[in-house]
């Protein structure tokens, strides 16, 4: 439904200048659309964005995740052709490496799904991962699975980059803006027309909650209770060397001192490896500064797996909010009960590679009035969903 | 290769050190034992150590103080900083060529648990107000760490071969910085509740209470009840054109090279900075037989103390005032310095450009402080203080003192029964005070004398010991205030005691009873600089204190000082009625520079602004016009400034100028964000551990 509104101000308001905010103006303003994107930070990019590893995978096990990951993919790795900036785009492939039988029989349950999908990944022998990753440990080594065209991306560029780009295709970008309440039109169905800031009032047939870790506040304001609860991990990166690992790695076996689940790493297009691990048990809260436990564990679960890490020299850490939703799966469409309220939200840690993905679909929803992928795999992230509902297999 | 070591030297001790061979790109070649990469490399004519990975420049040393990462070497295959790893016999050094490949074996690590230490007062800097705030807290008994980055204790004084400033009681003042550093070291040697730790650098401090500290390569964390950061200074950046060509770099990196490792890192030295760091290194510098072509400085006036000033002037360096660096150039290394002169709005006017031949360029701009761990700490609720630099910069003598007294500050907020004298408070602030008034020369009482001091002190500064040391207390200060100027009210003996120990150089000694007949004067003045520059019978250049030229003096004697320090005092023969006005010799004749040509259009949009990732100013300046940003973070997503290993240590302040140049002084424009680490950390260091 696109908005033609007469008397308003813009079509579209995305609350939200992140991984999802900046694809999604991006595409509503290159259908068209006069748009106008908010944010309470100084610049895109500035809240989880660029916490984010960068990561980029279509081979997930939930459908509408990998459908919208494909798409991610293809925007990503055509940005530098399309728009003469390269984003760091770097096609390494996704490895999980494995040592016992459990995880071998997680992965390999989902092969499956991801071949019905036609995602290129395949199961490699013990040989076949040492050959994709450059060191590996190899005691005890099982073999694993490789999907040689998911990569990485810099989400700081890319968050640039795409801003620079909708701001070309027109989209007006203000920042240092908090929203403070809905404006509604309650004639007949109850709508959202535009939004209130601290600086005035901006008015849009269209309003779309792509507000992160502050999603939930965000949907309060319209009226509609979707549960967006983040979750704060920690990461850091080292001093660039000389490329020696292709793929972005995944070790999903828990951390044997009890405090992580999985981790993971990669070494991004400019040479720096960037790392990070789930907590066993979730760190819910907007904490963002760094704890002294996470360098200590990390470390340890590197060079146990490639002893060859130990080499590298660690510049910098920091920390990001994972915006969980009860389910593990993204909320992402029209919300109920509200005319003119759509939310692309709770991404759980993945808002920066599903972004462009949910951003495009999300942008032919509202001007055409149907997604790009699937429209029934894309009711999966619907918000008008039960909440009630399991977590996908590998996250 | 060229040996480029400092063999005599009028304050340090230049004996011949053991010295270890190492290679350097396949050359075998010496360093001292105990030595970093960086200055045996320049002892060895060495300056240039790697190339950048994003643009191959060449890169030399920049902060010799282990902050940034220009130094970058391979040895052993390893990329490590030259300026803190120390030569290993048969060690094999290369230069760096673009990004190293990733260094080290398959072999599997032995994890070791990381050890926690718990601690009362952790003291982060082993400096002159870390050591003075220790001593204080010591004498109550409390347990104490101090961890400091190098490899001694005593920070910058070590590299200060002056003597010091302000009174004898409240810091030592007639002492050289690196005697009080001494000192100070060995008081804290002697306690037993006072830990310390060297080469270990604090790196990060963290939301749970604990500070990450990489304890001579192994990580460490301490969780203490309070803090005491007392990090010290880094100096101002300056960028324009060339700025990032080896050879520029910093007046403290200098003061290593020099003061600490003996090393004559140049032979034609250029300064930009008249504060009291340009003026001490130009006078270091000729200490070290260095030849200084100039200084230069943007204000119409030197901000350092006039006696500094002085004493550079009159040994013969060319200050300018009102004029900056324009541009450094050289083939892989500096070669030239072009200076202009500013107009009122500082900006250079055209046809006043000067070009000189320099080999090395010292920026000393000013001092900011080394605060990272220090926000940090305050940010996540740490019971944290902080003396010295890291709090407010200022001379170190005002370090010393601020660090005692935070010390007790720090026993009463741990319910210990200390007193703080009210008068230690008026003390610091005078310590800490910019030079004061210049007033006119007053002669005192020596009319009627044949024997006499000369006491030139005519600008207000916090020092007095000439008041203390004179056997008959015949100089004073008013109402006896440190920072008033002192004059000799009486009698002299001709001790010569106020002329070895005046810090700035101020005080000479006229006998008018030397040689009736002729009416010739002995006149006996303070002299620091090397072996061989002056001898009985020669024929000098007398000059006056502030280095006007008044005609010839002849040298009768140089001769030990025979009391106190290493100064020696210099006998002049000279006419009677110069005797007054003498102040010194001048050893060094200026020579006229070639005049040089005007910024070119766009010249300084190629200006290297941040270091570590090599982003010009013309990239940053395009980036803020085209996009309009005004967060320093954008600026970080889309340039990489401020992204590499100093983590924009160097070029904050530089970009946020150029936001005020672009935007206008009144635009809000975001901080860059800091995170740990405030040093890089190899990744190795997490896993040995200390523990089992």
């Amino acid at each position: 439904m696109a908005s033609t509104n007469t008397g308003s101000d813009f079509d579209a308001i995305v609350i939200g200048a992140g991984s999802v905010g900046v694809p999604l103006t991006y595409f509503l303003a290159k259908e068209g659309m006069k748009v106008l994107c908010i944010d309470g930070n100084s610049s895109s990019g500035q809240g989880e964005n660029k916490a984010a590893i960068g990561g980029v995978r279509a081979t997930h096990s939930d459908p509408a995740k990998i459908l919208i990951c494909q798409e991610s993919l293809k925007i990503f790795s055509a940005w530098k052709e399309n728009t003469g900036t390269g984003i760091g785009w770097k096609m390494g492939g996704y490895c999980f490496p494995v040592y016992r039988e459990q995880e071998e029989k997680t992965l390999q349950s989902i092969l499956p799904i991801q071949k019905k999908f036609s995602l290129d990944i395949d199961w490699l022998d013990e040989k076949g991962i040492a050959r994709v990753v450059n060191g590996i440990n190899k005691k005890g080594l099982r073999g694993g699975t490789f999907s040689p065209k998911d990569g990485q991306i810099s989400p700081l560029l890319a968050a640039e980059s795409f801003t620079n780009e909708a701001k070309k295709l027109g989209a007006v970008f203000r920042f240092r803006e908090h929203v403070e309440s809905m404006m509604f039109d309650e004639g007949g169905q109850r709508s959202v027309v535009g939004v209130r800031t601290k600086t005035g009032e901006f008015k849009a047939g269209v309003v779309v909650n792509a507000a992160g870790a502050k999603a939930t506040e965000i949907c309060k304001m319209a009226g509609v209770n979707i549960p967006v609860v983040p979750d704060s991990h920690e990461a850091g990166i080292t001093a660039p060397v000389k490329q020696f690992l292709g793929p972005l790695v995944v070790d999903i076996r828990p951390g044997p001192e009890g405090k992580t689940a999985n981790f993971y790493f990669g070494q991004v297009e400019s040479g720096q490896v960037i790392f990070c691990y789930t907590p066993l048990k979730p760190f819910y809260g907007e904490a963002r500064a760094c704890t002294s436990e996470f360098m200590p564990i990390i470390a340890r679960r590197m060079v146990d797996l490639i002893p060859k890490l130990k080499g590298l020299t660690v510049r910098r850490l920091w920390r990001g909010l994972y915006p969980m939703t009860p389910d593990g799966v993204a909320v992402v469409g029209k919300a109920p009960g509200v005319e003119g309220f759509y939310v692309a939200i709770g991404m759980c840690g993945q808002g920066f590679m599903m972004g462009p993905g949910v951003g495009a679909n999300l942008a032919a929803l509202i001007t055409k009035g149907k997604p790009i992928i699937d429209q029934e795999v894309f009711k999966l992230l619907s918000p008008a969903r039960d909440f009630g509902g399991k977590k996908e297999k590998l996250a | 290769m060229a040996d480029q070591r400092i063999r005599s030297h009028p304050i340090l001790d230049a004996s011949q050190r053991a010295t270890v061979q190492f290679t350097f790109n396949g050359k075998q070649i010496l360093a001292g034992e105990g030595e970093v990469i960086s200055s045996a490399l320049f002892a060895n004519g060495i300056v240039v150590f790697n190339r950048h990975h994003r643009d191959m420049a060449p890169q030399g040393i920049f902060c010799a103080n282990g902050q940034c990462a220009q130094c970058l070497v391979l040895a052993d295959g390893r990329p490590v900083k030259a300026c803190i790893t120390l030569v290993r016999k048969g060690m094999d050094v290369r230069s760096l060529e673009g990004l190293p490949e990733l260094p080290g074996d398959n072999n599997e690590v032995k994890p070791n648990k990381i050890k926690e230490y718990d601690i009362d007062v952790l003291i982060i800097g082993g400096g002159p107000a870390g050591l003075s705030a220790a001593l204080e807290l010591a004498g109550a008994g409390v347990e104490i760490l101090i961890v400091d980055d190098k490899q001694a204790l005593g920070g910058k004084l070590g590299l200060q071969t002056h003597n010091f400033f302000g009174s004898m009681n409240d810091c030592h003042a007639g002492m050289r910085g690196m005697d009080i550093g001494e000192l100070l070291g060995s008081e804290i040697k002697e306690l037993k509740n006072v830990k310390l730790w060297l080469d270990s650098p604090a790196v990060g401090a963290f939301l749970d209470g604990k500070i990450g500290i990489l304890k001579q390569g192994v990580y460490t964390l301490v969780r203490p009840k309070n803090v005491l950061v007392t990090t010290g200074a880094r100096e101002k950046p300056l960028a324009f054109p060339g700025c990032d060509l080896p050879g520029v770099y910093g007046a403290g990196a200098f003061q290593t090279l020099v003061n600490r490792d003996l090393v004559k890192a140049s032979s034609k030295l250029f300064i930009v900075g008249g504060g009291n760091v340009g003026l001490i290194a130009a006078y270091h510098a000729l200490q070290a037989g260095i030849e200084v072509r100039g200084i230069v400085e943007a204000l119409p006036q030197c901000g350092g103390y006039k006696v500094h000033l002085d004493k550079v002037k009159r040994l013969g360096i060319p200050v300018w005032t009102s004029h900056t660096v324009l541009r450094a150039e050289g083939n892989g290394k500096l070669d030239k310095v072009t200076i202009a002169q500013l107009d009122k709005s500082f900006s250079p006017i055209q046809g006043t450009e000067r070009t000189f031949e320099a080999d090395t360029l010292l920026i000393a701009v000013g001092l900011s402080p080394v605060n990272e761990i220090l926000s940090k700490a305050r940010e996540f609720g740490f019971k944290v203080y902080a003396a010295g630099d890291a709090d407010v910069i200022a001379e170190a003598s005002a370090a010393m003192f601020s660090g005692k007294i935070i010390g007790r500050k720090m026993l009463q907020d741990m319910d210990f029964e200390v007193d703080i004298p009210k008068e230690w408070f008026e003390t610091l602030e005078m310590l800490r005070a910019k030079p004061g008034l210049t007033h006119e020369l007053s002669t005192g009482a020596q009319d009627a004398l044949e024997i006499y001091p000369m006491v030139r002190c005519t600008q207000e500064i916090p020092c007095n010991p000439c008041t203390a040391v004179c056997p008959r207390h015949s100089i004073e200060t008013s109402e006896s205030k440190m920072t008033s100027l002192p004059w000799f009210k009486n009698e002299c003996i001709g001790c010569t005691r106020c002329v070895t120990i005046c810090p700035g150089l101020a005080i000479t000694l006229v006998d008018r009873s030397y040689d009736l007949e002729e009416k010739l004067a002995l006149v006996t003045l303070p002299w620091e600089m090397p072996d061989g520059t002056v001898w009985p019978g020669r024929i000098v250049k007398a000059v006056g204190f502030e280095g006007g030229s008044l005609g010839q003096a002849k040298v009768i004697a140089l001769k030990a000082s025979g009391w106190q320090n290493k100064r020696k005092l210099l006998l002049l023969e000279i006419a009677c009625e110069l005797a007054d006005k003498v102040a010194g010799i001048q050893m060094y004749e200026a020579q006229e520079p070639e005049s040089g040509k005007s910024l070119a259009e766009g010249e300084d949009d190629n200006t290297i602004v941040c270091r570590c990732e090599r982003v010009t100013k013309g990239e940053i300046v395009s980036y803020i016009k085209e996009t309009g940003v005004t967060d320093f973070n954008a600026l970080k997503a889309a340039l990489r400034v401020g992204m590499g290993p100093c983590g924009g240590k160097t070029c904050t302040d530089l970009v946020m100028r150029i936001f005020r140049q672009v935007l206008g002084r009144e635009a809000n424009v975001e901080q860059h964000v800091e995170r740990p680490f405030t040093q890089e950390v190899p990744l190795s260091a997490f896993v040995k551990g200390e523990g089992k």
